[in-house]
Parts: structure tokens; C-alpha cells; sequence
């Protein structure tokens, strides 16, 4: 009888997870999808506890508090750390799969029932699983730079990761054939563990979009194995979402960059911009904030282009208020958002909307591009590749290729930059020079917060 | 091994894959990083096996596995709701009155 009230509840909680996705399509139902997802796996783990095998709770109930007590606080990191916290989770969930696999080793080995399949189902289960796990670690310290951004790199390297690949692999048909050589399993562990750490190290920050999409696809491709060595239907569709979810994204990413896989996981994109660092002193024209927002109250269209220095700045609050000021003075105001800007997938949407922008002022690159001939002024705050000319002209620049937000297209471009050094990849960027473009150094919160005061000034002197 | 049930398996892999595409390609490109939030929580699906393990108390060893992927995938599963509904209260449609 439970039974059958566990497969119902597992039949209904695979339904609320496509409809928690299903819903996610539109900002307007997207909580609705969220409460369909709690509820799914509040199935879940109610049908797994009818399992007659538990013999008792308490382990799970002290392991499910403590997961709590640290998932909370997990949950209000600031918005700019979203993408560290993500990855921390796909190592957590590359780690439960990874355990869940070798736990599941040891018992049916101990009880004889190690089947070539089980055994093969396990092996994928705790390769991918261990190696999402220190893949995401080493992913989160790159975010929160307690590891180098730098990609770091050596001779030889591909070849040394592809050499402990093919031993792990190896290793775990070794197993597969012969499941009780069980000295083999810890190699197989080791291997992925330390396949993870090497996969991430040359790796640059700018990649990390794309990485931490791969490695959330990782994350369920592991959940999907973990069902076909518990036989799991649920595991393997919840799982299967996880993973084509990632994939899309990570896709997604290479796109918006104009590279493949394979060069994202092995091309050690820094090595190339060390190499393009052919810059000439050219000059800039600089203006301070008033020249600026003399500009902006001038305009009829006005296009921000933000990227992740914004965020860091802290600059997004203040972004808004010019927003508010200029759209309350009738000016159209819309933000053009290229699809790596920020650290994760949608990120920059995210650090937008909590400043209260409303996602209708909120562009894709696809969208605004073919209206950036009639922009007045397109304001640039902490982006830089994204909107470097170069990419579409220059082929020996190494970004060349990947779509970028045509800012230089506008009649006045304003770029808020920090100091006159090169971005974030280190390739000269050719909209500062440009001829329609105007520079204002400094931190960009500042810079921004002085603008704003400056509309508000001028407002005020014409109200008088 | 029952041949049949890994065939069905594989059968609900390939189903879920396809609705997998189907239904993220559809999800606004607003929301990708609530979106990995989400999908995040619901891959701890691994919640599933990791009760099982710690539950059914074969040994200490495998016990203590059960218990630290209990705690991790609660810890996804808390951390991956929350924020995802927490970020998805910020996007509004319009602007605040001003």
C-alpha cells in the first residue's frame, strides 16, 4: 500500500517540477513556479520517508536541521554573490550524488549484488558527481576571488587533464567488469576530485557564465545517474531538467561569446589577450558629470548599457534614480542587456530589478541593437567588451566575432570608467576613442550619484 | 538486472530530456538566474536517494555518506527556493510610482 502512495507522490512531484519550469516562462507567473517546485519535492521526501527500508529518522531529521540552518542564511547573500552561491550549490548537489554512489558501492558489494550495470551507473554517478563537486568550489573561490580570476595555465595541460580522464575512465570499466575490485574505487574517486580542480584552474573569470551553466548541467546529469542506480524515475526526470536546463544555458553563453565548448574548457582564453597588447597611447576625450547629464537631458532616447562593474560599484541605486529623473522628464529610457554581462546568466536582470527597474525597460542585445542608430545617448557603466567595436571589425582582435551591444552606433556615446586601464579580459577597448564618444572617470556610483544630483539641479532651476 | 525497467528508465530520460528543451527554451531570458536557482533546488531531487541511504542504517560508513548528502541537498533544496522566490519578487512590471 505505501507502495503505491510513494510512486503517486513521486508521479505528482514530477508533474509540479515540469510545471515549476513551465511557469518560470513569464516574470507575471514565475512565483507560481516556484511554490509548484516546493511542493514537488515536498512529495518527494514524503513518499521516500514511507520507504519501508528506513529503519530510523533521526539521522536524517539531525542531516535535513543542519542543511536548513545553513541553506537560510545561504539564501540572503547579497545579489551580487548569486553566482558564488550557485556554484557552492552545484557542488553540493555534485557531492550528495557523489556519496549517494559510493555509499551505494559498499552496501551491494558487502551484500553481493553488484551487478556490470549497477556498478556502470555508479561509476558515472561518482565521476561526474565528484567532479562537479571540486569544479564548483573552485568556481565559487574564482567568483569570490579567493582563488586567482586569472586563467592559470601550463605546458602540457590539456594533455595531463585528458591522461587522468582516460585513467579514471579506465579505472571505472575495470570496475565494470570485474565490480569487486574494490581497490579500484577509491582511484576512481580521486581521479574526479582531482579532474574537477584541473578542469576549473585555467579557466578566466570572463568564462564563468558559461562554466557555472556546464556545471550545473553536470550537477543533474549526476542526479540522473544517481536514478538509474537507485531505479528512480523521479531522479532521472527531475534530473533530465536539471541537466537540458543547463545545457541550454551554457549554449546560451558560448554564443553570446562566439565560442565553441571546447574552447571555453580548453582554449585558456588569457593566453590570447596577453598576446594582443599592441596598445598606442590614443587619446580620450574626457568631461566631467555635469557635461554628462547636460547630454541626457538634452535627449529624446537614451540606451544604459550596464555591466558587472555597475554592480560592484554598487552603482544600480543610483542608476535608477537617473532613470527615474529622466523618465519622469518624458525621455524613453530602456537598459540593453548582453547575455554574459554579470557572472551567471541573467544575473545583470537580477542587480537591475532590485534597484526597481521594471523588466519592461529591460532589453536583450537582440532586441535594442536594430534601434541603436536612433539613440541619442547611450550610456556605458562598467560594461567594456560587451560593446568593444572590435569584435565586429577587427579580426585580429581576440574577441572578434562575438555579438556585442552596437553602442558605438549611437549619436553620443557616455562610458563611466574607472581609471584609463583596459576592462576585466584586458583587450583595448576601440568605443573609448571613438570619435562620438565622451569619457567620465571615476567610480561609477559616484559618478552617477553626481549626474542624478545634476538633472535634479537643472530640473529644479527650470521649475524656478 | 531487469531489462525491461532499464528500458523504461532510459525511455523517461529521453521523455524528460525533450520536455527539459522544450520547456527552458521557453522561459524569458529575464529570469535565467532564477531559473538556475531553481533548477538548482530541484536537481537536490538527490534528497531522494540520500533519505534512502541514510535511513536504512546498512553500516556507520554509509551512514555518515547518507547523512553529509542529506545535509547538502537540504541545504540546496532551503537556499534554492528561498532565493529564487526572493529575486523573483524584485522583477515589477512598472516602476514605482514616482
Amino acid at each position: 500500500m505505501s507502495d503505491v502512495v510513494t510512486h503517486l507522490s513521486y508521479l505528482a512531484a514530477a508533474t509540479l517540477f515540469i510545471f515549476s519550469l513551465r511557469w518560470l516562462n513569464r516574470p507575471t507567473t514565475a512565483r507560481r513556479g516556484v511554490a509548484a517546485g516546493i511542493g514537488g519535492m515536498a512529495l518527494a521526501i514524503f513518499g521516500t520517508l514511507l520507504h519501508p527500508e528506513i529503519v530510523t529518522f533521526s539521522w536524517i531529521a539531525l542531516a535535513a536541521v543542519a542543511g536548513i540552518a545553513v541553506g537560510v542564511p545561504l539564501s540572503r547573500v547579497p545579489l551580487t554573490a548569486v553566482p558564488q552561491r550557485t556554484a557552492i550549490s552545484h557542488a553540493f548537489g555534485g557531492l550528495a550524488a557523489g556519496l549517494v554512489g559510493t555509499a551505494k558501492y559498499i552496501v551491494w558489494l558487502h551484500d553481493g549484488e553488484l551487478t556490470s550495470f549497477r556498478t556502470g551507473a555508479i561509476i558515472v554517478e561518482i565521476l561526474l558527481g565528484f567532479l562537479t563537486f571540486t569544479g564548483s568550489l573552485m568556481a565559487a573561490g574564482k567568483l569570490q576571488e579567493v582563488i586567482p580570476t586569472r586563467p592559470i595555465t601550463y605546458r602540457g595541460q590539456n594533455a595531463v587533464n585528458f591522461v587522468l580522464l582516460g585513467i579514471a575512465v579506465l579505472a571505472g570499466i575495470a570496475l565494470i567488469a570485474d565490480p569487486t575490485k574494490a581497490y579500484l574505487f577509491p582511484v576512481v574517486i580521486a581521479l574526479s576530485l582531482t579532474f574537477g580542480v584541473l578542469l576549473i584552474i585555467p579557466i578566466g573569470g570572463a568564462d564563468m557564465p558559461t562554466v557555472i551553466s556546464l556545471l550545473n548541467s553536470y550537477a543533474g546529469l549526476s542526479a540522473v545517474a544517481m536514478g538509474f542506480v537507485l531505479e528512480n524515475q523521479l531522479l532521472i526526470i527531475a534530473g533530465a531538467l536539471d541537466g537540458a536546463s543547463g545545457f541550454i544555458l551554457s549554449v546560451i553563453m558560448c554564443r553570446a561569446m562566439n565560442r565553441s565548448f571546447t574552447n571555453v574548457l580548453f582554449g585558456a582564453f588569457g593566453q590570447v589577450q596577453v598576446a594582443s597588447g599592441s596598445v598606442e597611447q590614443r587619446a580620450m576625450k574626457s568631461a566631467s558629470a555635469h557635461d554628462a547629464a547636460d547630454y541626457l537631458a538634452n535627449a529624446t532616447r537614451v540606451v544604459i548599457v550596464p555591466g558587472y562593474g555597475m554592480a560592484v560599484a554598487q552603482a544600480q541605486h543610483r542608476v535608477r534614480e537617473v532613470f527615474d529623473t529622466l523618465t519622469k522628464r518624458g525621455i524613453d529610457v530602456k537598459f540593453a542587456i548582453h547575455p554574459v554581462a554579470g557572472r551567471m546568466p541573467g544575473h545583470m536582470n537580477v542587480l537591475l530589478a532590485e534597484a526597481d527597474i521594471p523588466y519592461s525597460a529591460l532589453l536583450e542585445m537582440d532586441e535594442i541593437n536594430p534601434d541603436m542608430p536612433q539613440c541619442d545617448v547611450c550610456v556605458v557603466v562598467g560594461a567594456n567588451d560587451v560593446v568593444n567595436p572590435a569584435a565586429r571589425s577587427d579580426k585580429g582582435s581576440p574577441i572578434y566575432g562575438m555579438p556585442i551591444i552596437d553602442a558605438d552606433k549611437s549619436r553620443v556615446v557616455i562610458a563611466i570608467k574607472r581609471s584609463r586601464n583596459p576592462g576585466f579580459a584586458g583587450i583595448d577597448n576601440e568605443l573609448f576613442y571613438a570619435e562620438n564618444t565622451i569619457m567620465v572617470f571615476g567610480d561609477a556610483k559616484g559618478v552617477i550619484a553626481e549626474i542624478a544630483a545634476a538633472l535634479k539641479e537643472e530640473e529644479q532651476a527650470a521649475a524656478a | 538486472m531487469n531489462q525491461d525497467l532499464v528500458f523504461s528508465m532510459l525511455f523517461a530520460l529521453m521523455l524528460a530530456t525533450f520536455v527539459g528543451f522544450a520547456v527552458i527554451q521557453n522561459v524569458s531570458r529575464l529570469l535565467h538566474t532564477p531559473l538556475m536557482s531553481l533548477t538548482n533546488a530541484i536537481s537536490a531531487i538527490a534528497v531522494v536517494g540520500s533519505i534512502l541511504i541514510a535511513g536504512e542504517q546498512k553500516d556507520t560508513l554509509t551512514t555518515v555518506l547518507g547523512g553529509v548528502a542529506v545535509f547538502a541537498s537540504m541545504t540546496n533544496i532551503v537556499s534554492g527556493f528561498l532565493i529564487t522566490d526572493r529575486m523573483l519578487k524584485m522583477f515589477k512590471e512598472k516602476g514605482p510610482k514616482s
